[in-house]
């Protein structure tokens, strides 16, 4: 029984995909290891996202799959977002 | 005899349990960043105790492994039975040197007693404490992911050699492939957040 239609990933692609998230990390060590001040806790993290949207799209076929999956991921990721916004909020005017 | 599969019921149940692991970490995430925010100072000094290169070799690993699980379903779906199964065995391999270098990585923290509820921690300020017990929690809760990943990837492992799972009929070999890639997932943020914002 067939659902819904597999693409099949080439080898190259995942490879290709597994040296941008080695390079990336080298440069998130590279970086935090230069004294930037509260800069370096933004690059660390836009790094960490760049890597992690990298894993969801590809690794994890949300570039391929049905765009539900997509919009639930990304849904949860904003949920996440807004909880620590809200969060900081409170802690940063109360 | 004919039996009912429904791989997109499948999927669809394994994404909301792993929205819902997010929202677990999130949660975490969350209490870590206020406790860095009251105690920064304790935390831009704690984390310069934690082993940057440990941390660096324990990302490669869970790349590498991450991008070998995803190839072994492009190659059960090209019908590559063997390759798929070496993929599979590498990436069993290299969760195993993962927690074996945190075992080690650990180890060496509490041989020094730096560990919740220890005497040496209890004469630190509040700050240490804070960044040890989550420092000890979140690893720990990830390093269970792990285990439970490896003994996911092994079933399929053996489901594959039986030929139980096969080119048209994979859809426990990727999500065991999802949520191995989520175990990454939330290492790709654990590993800044601990070993590299000093």
């Amino acid at each position: 029984m067939e659902n819904e239609k597999h693409h099949i990933v080439s080898y190259s692609t995942y490879l290709l995909i597994l040296a941008l998230l080695l390079v990336l990390t080298v440069v998130s060590v590279a970086v935090t290891q230069i004294n930037l001040g509260t800069l370096t806790v933004t690059i660390a993290l836009f790094i960490a996202g760049i890597k992690s949207a990298l894993v969801l799209a590809i690794f994890m076929h949300l570039k391929f799959d049905n765009k539900m999956y997509a919009f639930m991921a990304i849904g949860v990721v904003l949920l996440i977002g807004i909880m620590i916004f809200i969060t900081f909020l409170d802690y940063l005017y109360r | 005899m004919e039996t009912h599969r429904d791989d997109t019921a499948s999927k669809i149940g394994m994404w909301l349990f792993l929205l819902t692991e997010m929202l677990l970490f999130g949660g975490l995430f969350i209490v870590y960043s206020i406790y860095r925010y009251k105690n920064q100072e304790a935390f831009h000094q704690a984390a310069h105790e934690l082993d940057v290169v440990v941390g660096t070799v324990n990302t490669a690993i869970l790349l590498i492994s991450s991008a070998t699980v995803a190839m072994s379903i492009s190659a059960i779906q090209l019908k590559n039975k063997k390759f798929a199964l070496f993929l599979l065995g590498t990436t069993i391999v290299l969760g195993l040197v993962f927690l074996v270098n945190k075992y080690f990585e650990w180890g060496i923290k509490i041989q020094h007693h730096i560990y919740p509820g220890s005497e040496v921690m209890a004469q630190r300020g509040q700050g240490d404490i804070l960044f040890f017990g989550l420092y000890y929690f979140m690893t720990g809760l990830h390093a269970l992911h792990i285990i439970i990943g490896l003994v996911f990837i092994a079933v399929v492992f053996a489901r594959i050699w039986n030929d139980k799972i096969s080119h048209d009929n994979f859809a426990l070999h990727e999500n065991a492939g999802l949520y191995w890639h989520l175990v990454d997932l939330i290492w790709i943020f654990l590993f800044p957040l601990f070993y590299l914002i000093t």
